[in-house]
C-alpha cells in the first residue's frame, strides 16, 4: 500500500492538499507518482492564476502518459514550484515534500471539508483508486 | 477475392439502429444535380498501349508549366526543381506508401526527416520545426489551434493579405472547438497597424500575418510582434522558406510559430499538389507542437541515432486533449525540400531569391508600363505583385492562356474586393524574352 500521510487531505484523482496557515500546498500522491512512472514534465499555472476545485490546473507527463492535474480546492496560486521545469523527477523521489506543486490561497474556506481524509483515501484506494 | 468490409446483413443491422429505411435514405443530403442518375456504364476496358496513349491525349489537354510560360502563384511556385530530386526519391528505401518508424530499421528515413527539420528552423529562425503537415492551409490552421491551446484564449486575428485559401481552411479547423476568426483589415496591400491594434485583445489567441502577403507585399512583421505581444497573444507568421534566403527569418522579427506552404524548395507543382507543410515554432511551444517531430539521440553503444520524439504531444497518449489529432506527414515532399535545400546550398538559395525578386521588379516595371495597366498597391512587393487590368482579368488571362503564357491568377474568385486584378509571379526560371513576351502580349489584350 503506497505512503498516505496522516496530516493531509486528498482529492479522487490523487492530489493532496496541506493546510500551510493561510494557504493550502497542492501536490500528487505517491500512488498517483507510481501510477505514472517516471514523470518527464510539469506543466503548472502561472502565479496570480485562478484555479478551480475539480478542474484542470496543469499536465503531469510520464514516459507512459499524459494526465490533467486537477485543483482540491478553488482559489488563487501565490507560488509554484518553478524546480519541477529543471528536475521534473522530484515528483517521483518525494511526492509530498520536494515534489509539491502548488501554493493556493483558498478562496473558499468549506471546500477544504469536502477533501477525503487519509482514512477516506486508503479506504479509496483499497478499492482499486477509481 | 474482394474483402468486403460488411455484408448485406451488417448494413440491414446498421440501418435500423439509425432508423433508415435503406443507404438510398443516407444520401438525400447530395444534390440530385451532383449524382449520377443512370448506371455509371464504363467503355470495355483498354489494352495497356490504348491507355496509356489514351491518358497522354487527355493530358495534353492541360495548359502546364512545362509547355507554357508560367507567372502563376498565390502559393504556389514555379521554382526549378533540380533533377537529384526525382532521382533520390524514387529509391525503394524513400518511396514507400507507408513511411516506416522504427528507429531499429528506418535511421535513413529518420535521420532525412531530422535534417529537413534542421533546415526549416534555421531558415525561419525558430528553434524547432516538425516533420511536416499536409500543405500551407493546414500547417495556418494546426497553428490557430495551436495558440489557442497555449493561450487559452479563443480568438484568431488573421491579417488581410493571409491567403483566402488559407483561411477557408482555418474556418473549417476553428469550427469544431469553436474558435472566433476575426480580420485586421489590409486597405493598402499590407496591414493597417492602427486598426490591428485596435482588434487585437486581451482575448487574442494570434495574430496572423503573412508576409510577402497574398498580393505580394512585405508587411512589417516585427511591429506586428509588437502589437500581438503587447496584448499576450502570439504572432503567427505565413512565410515561404524559399524566400529566406534573401528576406529576414520570421523569428528574428518576433514570431512565435512559422508556418507556410513548402512547395517551393524542390516540389513540383502538380497541378496543386501534394505540397509541403512547414511548422516550426519556438522551444517553448514544443509540447503543443501538433505532428511527428523526430530528434537526434545515442544508442546502447553511444552512437548517435535517431528516433521518433515527444510522442505523447500526439493522439498516442493525449488522444482528447493533444493539440491536434495529426499523426502523419507529407514525408516524400518534406525528403524533396531536404535534397533541394542540400543540393543548392546556401548560396544558391540566395541567387534563387534575389533572382526570382530582381526578374519579379523588372516585369513590373514592364507590366505596368502597358497602357492602361497598373500596380494595385504602393507597398514594396518580392516576387509577386498585383496589377490592375482595364478589361477582365479572367478573360486576358483566357486570351493570353492561348498564346502559351500563363499571364497569373485573377484575384476576382477569391477577393471580390479585387476583381479587376490579376496576381502576378515570377521565379529565378523567368527569362527576360518570357517577361518580354508576356509584356507585349498583355499591351495586345488589354488595347
Amino acid at each position: 500500500m503506497s505512503n498516505v500521510p496522516g496530516d493531509l487531505r486528498y482529492t479522487r484523482e490523487h492530489e493532496w492538499a496541506k493546510q500551510e496557515g493561510a494557504t493550502v500546498r497542492v501536490g500528487i500522491t505517491a500512488y498517483a507518482q507510481e501510477q505514472l512512472g517516471d514523470v518527464v514534465f510539469v506543466e503548472l499555472p502561472k502565479v496570480g492564476a485562478k484555479v478551480t476545485a475539480h478542474q484542470a490546473f496543469g499536465v503531469v507527463e510520464s514516459v507512459k502518459a499524459v494526465s490533467d492535474l486537477f485543483a482540491p480546492i478553488s482559489g488563487q496560486v501565490t507560488e509554484v514550484n518553478a524546480e519541477l521545469g529543471q528536475k521534473p523527477e522530484t515528483v517521483n523521489a518525494d511526492p509530498y515534500g520536494k515534489g509539491w506543486m502548488l501554493l493556493v490561497t483558498p478562496s473558499d474556506a468549506k471546500q477544504w471539508n469536502e477533501l477525503l481524509t487519509a482514512a477516506q483515501y486508503e479506504e479509496f484506494l483499497a478499492q482499486g483508486g477509481h | 477475392m474482394r474483402y468486403l468490409p460488411n455484408t448485406a446483413q451488417n448494413q440491414r443491422a446498421m440501418l435500423e439502429t439509425i432508423g433508415a429505411r435503406g443507404i438510398e435514405d443516407l444520401l438525400t443530403k447530395i444534390p440530385a444535380k451532383a449524382r449520377l442518375s443512370r448506371p455509371l456504364a464504363l467503355p470495355p476496358a483498354l489494352a495497356e498501349t490504348e491507355l496509356v496513349r489514351h491518358l497522354r491525349t487527355l493530358a495534353a489537354k492541360n495548359a502546364d508549366a512545362e509547355s507554357s510560360v508560367c507567372f502563376l502563384g498565390g502559393g504556389a511556385y514555379d521554382h526549378y526543381v533540380p533533377s537529384p530530386i526525382n532521382h533520390l526519391i524514387l529509391r525503394g528505401e524513400f518511396f514507400t506508401a507507408y513511411t516506416p518508424y522504427q528507429p531499429e530499421a528506418s535511421q535513413g528515413t529518420l535521420r532525412t526527416i531530422y535534417e529537413y527539420q534542421t533546415m526549416i528552423a534555421e531558415l525561419t529562425g525558430m528553434d524547432v520545426a516538425n516533420a511536416s503537415i499536409y500543405d500551407g492551409g493546414s500547417s495556418l490552421a494546426e497553428a490557430a489551434l495551436m495558440a489557442h491551446s497555449a493561450t487559452s484564449r479563443n480568438e484568431i486575428v488573421l491579417a488581410g493579405g493571409v491567403n483566402p485559401l488559407y483561411r477557408q481552411v482555418v474556418e473549417t479547423y476553428v469550427d469544431g472547438p469553436g474558435l472566433r476568426l476575426r480580420e485586421a483589415p489590409s486597405p493598402d496591400g499590407v496591414l493597417d497597424l492602427d486598426a490591428a491594434r485596435r482588434v487585437v485583445g486581451g482575448k487574442t489567441a494570434a495574430l496572423v500575418v503573412q508576409s510577402p502577403n497574398f498580393y505580394g507585399c512585405l508587411e512589417d512583421v516585427a511591429a506586428a510582434a509588437e502589437i500581438a505581444h503587447a496584448a499576450g497573444a502570439l504572432l503567427v507568421v505565413v512565410s515561404d522558406p524559399v524566400n529566406l534566403g534573401v528576406l529576414e527569418a520570421p523569428g528574428r522579427q518576433g514570431a512565435d510559430i512559422v508556418v507556410g506552404e513548402g512547395q517551393g524548395l524542390g516540389v513540383p507543382l502538380s497541378f496543386g499538389g501534394p505540397y509541403l507543410g512547414v511548422f516550426a515554432a519556438k522551444q517553448e511551444f514544443v509540447r503543443r507542437m501538433p505532428g511527428r517531430l523526430v530528434g537526434a539521440t545515442v544508442d546502447l553503444d553511444g552512437q548517435r541515432g535517431f528516433a521518433l520524439t515527444l510522442q505523447t504531444r500526439e493522439q498516442h497518449i493525449r488522444r482528447a486533449k493533444a493539440t491536434s489529432n495529426i499523426c502523419t506527414n507529407v514525408a516524400l515532399c518534406a525528403l524533396m525540400a531536404t535534397i533541394y535545400l542540400s543540393t543548392i546550398g546556401k548560396e544558391g538559395l540566395v541567387r534563387v531569391g534575389e533572382l526570382s525578386t530582381a526578374k519579379a521588379h523588372y516585369a513590373a516595371q514592364r507590366l505596368a508600363g502597358v497602357p492602361g495597366v497598373s500596380l494595385r498597391f504602393p507597398a514594396p512587393f518580392f516576387k509577386e505583385f498585383t496589377l490592375k487590368l482595364p478589361k477582365s482579368p479572367d478573360r486576358v488571362v483566357a486570351k493570353l492562356a492561348r498564346q502559351g503564357i500563363l499571364a497569373g491568377l485573377p484575384l476576382k474568385a477569391l477577393d471580390r474586393k479585387h476583381g479587376d486584378c490579376l496576381l502576378v509571379a515570377v521565379t529565378e526560371k523567368r527569362t527576360k524574352d518570357e517577361i518580354d513576351t508576356f509584356a507585349d502580349a498583355l499591351a495586345k489584350a488589354v488595347a
